[in-house]
């Protein structure tokens, strides 16, 4: 019905695009920045991957433990960290992330160490991919223009301003922490039952900065902005199959690039309907 | 609580940065419907009282009490969920959402649904969205903000922009409003135009109002009662034509606005 070849590409997109949402709510709507959301993707892996193969669960209750495990994980460290200054925050994500590649390397007797953990069941077709991603679009939406997103926009803006209006910045902040954890949870666990074979490689430090390039690049602010990043930094590299070594590089570039030119990114502050309306005046979705 | 409880009283309030007391043992009684003036020369200590108030700092010595509550330590959020609501001296909006956002924000205080209904879009969240929709254009239709509710926050002109915050204060539902200088960087005519505002304000909503002002006229012509600082320190305290009186008042004023 569909060669391997494009199930990889659809399946690769779908994962990341659910990652990439999760970190859209994160930095693109609560401005915080996390370099070590690739570590809530590994979590998800190996924690649905243990599920399906040492405990037989079927694939939906796995997927659904592994995004669990990622929020509660997540919930305990943002408990510990979300009161810091945003640089110390994403300091201490970038250490957590670390601290799960080097845990997962280490519990040999559990994860398979460097060798990987092997025997997961293919279950992550590219429809499975595509429902689940379209499922966390959906989601992340309605939670984007719910009074707990609103809340989150509001923090972005102004967060003293959003406390006397009544925003427990903390509680919130957690919130959304915790939200872009179950996601790459979510997308790991997924990619687990995509690859069948995972190393804790795959979810290093250059995978997470990957995650908040991508969000910036989309543009913050913006859910169909993160799934066009999405789309672009996937696909791009397989049409310059050649350069792929230079794949960081050109992510950097990219990045600075869009800074520079366009600091709110392809799609800052806009969805896609937004394109097609009037352009007399402007009008916001930041939570619209 | 009986009629003779204020609504807001400071006692013996302190505030310290390193070696500046930014306010020294403040007292302060606001009645219930007040129009309370707070004023006094620049660094006096003005804005530090509200954020005291409002839990940003935490007072190094001293009590503060709501309706007859123990505030002190108040956080935030919390304030604003008890009914004091400000607006700031330099506008903090929520600059990049929409007009109508920033109030619809301060409407969400109420609650009304939860995490779950919203990711599903149950009929509830639905309900709820649209009131609160309804109410954010009601507040926007008081300050004459209507037909501006789909622009940016932060394209609006800066009058516009107070009114605004004025607005989304008022859609937390307050029962103290408190004003950091509204009239800063109006001329004559506008600073006069906001009197009326807030007077309408005031007669249309049952709050009680505490503001900071550096206009004369504008207190003269809204509060009973008002508190003169300096330095940290009360000066005077008592009606605008008692305290013009003063003289500690008009030595520190130096014979300037008063
Ligand atoms: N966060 C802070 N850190 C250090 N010093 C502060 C801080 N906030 C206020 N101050 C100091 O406290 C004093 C009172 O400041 P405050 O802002 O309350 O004055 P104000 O009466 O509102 O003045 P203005 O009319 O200029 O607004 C000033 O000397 C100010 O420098
Ligand atoms: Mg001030």
């Amino acid at each position: 019905m569909i060669n391997s070849f494009y199930e990889g590409i659809i399946v690769t997109c779908c994962v990341n695009i659910i990652a990439v949402l999760g970190m859209s709510v994160l930095t693109g709507f609560t401005r915080l920045f996390s370099f070590g959301n690739a570590g809530f993707m590994a979590i998800g892996a190996y924690t649905a991957a243990i599920c399906s193969v040492q405990f037989h669960l079927p694939f939906a209750l796995s997927i659904l433990i592994g995004s669990a495990a990622a929020g509660i994980v997540a919930y305990l460290l943002g408990s510990l960290t979300i009161r810091l200054r945003g640089d110390y925050f994403l300091i201490s994500c970038l250490g957590f992330g670390e601290c799960v590649r080097v845990l997962f390397l280490y519990l040999r007797d559990i994860t398979g160490g460097a060798v990987g953990y092997t025997g997961i069941p293919f279950r992550t077709t590219w429809i499975v991919a595509l429902v689940c991603a379209i499922a966390a679009f959906i989601i992340a939406w309605n939670l984007i223009h719910s009074r707990f997103g609103q809340a989150f926009s509001a923090i972005r803006e102004n967060e003293v301003a959003a406390a006397a209006n009544g925003i427990d910045v903390v509680k919130y902040k957690k919130m959304s922490f915790v939200f872009s954890a179950i996601f790459a949870g979510w997308a790991g666990g997924l990619y687990a039952h995509y690859l069948q074979h995972i190393t804790p490689v795959l979810f290093n430090l250059p995978k997470s900065c990957e995650l908040v390039i991508t969000t910036v690049l989309g543009g913050l602010g913006s859910l169909s902005g993160s799934v066009l990043g999405t789309l672009v930094v996937q696909l791009l590299p397989e049409f310059f199959r050649k350069f792929s070594e230079y794949r960081m590089l050109a992510y950097g570039i990219a990045v600075v690039l869009v800074i520079l030119l366009r600091p709110s990114g392809l799609m800052g502050y806009k969805e896609f309907p937004d394109l097609f309306k009037k352009t007399g005046k402007k009008k916001s979705t930041g939570g619209a | 609580m009986n009629s003779n409880t204020p609504l807001l009283e400071m006692k013996g309030v302190e505030k310290h940065f390193g070696g500046v007391r930014a306010i020294d043992n403040f007292d302060l009684r606001v009645m219930p419907r007040d129009i309370y003036g707070l004023i006094g020369p620049n660094g006096a200590g003005k804005t530090t009282i509200f954020n005291t108030i409002t839990g940003i700092y935490q007072a190094d010595a001293g009590q503060i009490f709501f309706e007859g509550k123990d505030i002190t330590k108040i956080r935030p959020h919390e304030a604003a969920a008890i009914g004091i609501a400000r607006t700031f001296q330099n506008i903090r909006l929520f600059g990049n959402l929409s007009v109508k956002m920033n109030v619809i924000i301060a409407c969400n205080i109420r609650g009304g649904y939860t995490m779950a209904e919203a990711l599903l879009r149950l009929p509830r969240y639905r309900k709820v969205s649209k009131e609160t929709e309804e109410r954010a254009m009601k507040f926007l239709d008081s300050v004459g903000l209507t037909d501006k509710a789909d622009d940016i926050a932060s394209s609006l002109p800066y009058g516009h922009q107070r009114k605004l915050e004025i607005a989304r204060a008022m859609a937390t539902d307050p029962k103290l409003l408190l004003l950091d200088e509204p009239a800063a960087g109006m001329n004559e005519e506008e600073s006069l135009d906001l009197v009326d505002f807030v007077k309408k304000l005031h007669r249309d909503n049952p709050i009680t109002i505490l503001m900071i002002e550096h206009h004369m006229d504008v207190v003269s012509r809204l509060c009973e009662q008002c508190t003169v600082l300096d330095f940290g320190k009360t000066l005077a305290q008592g009606t605008v034509e008692e305290v013009k009186q003063n003289e500690a008042v008009i030595a520190a004023y130096l014979g300037g606005e008063l």
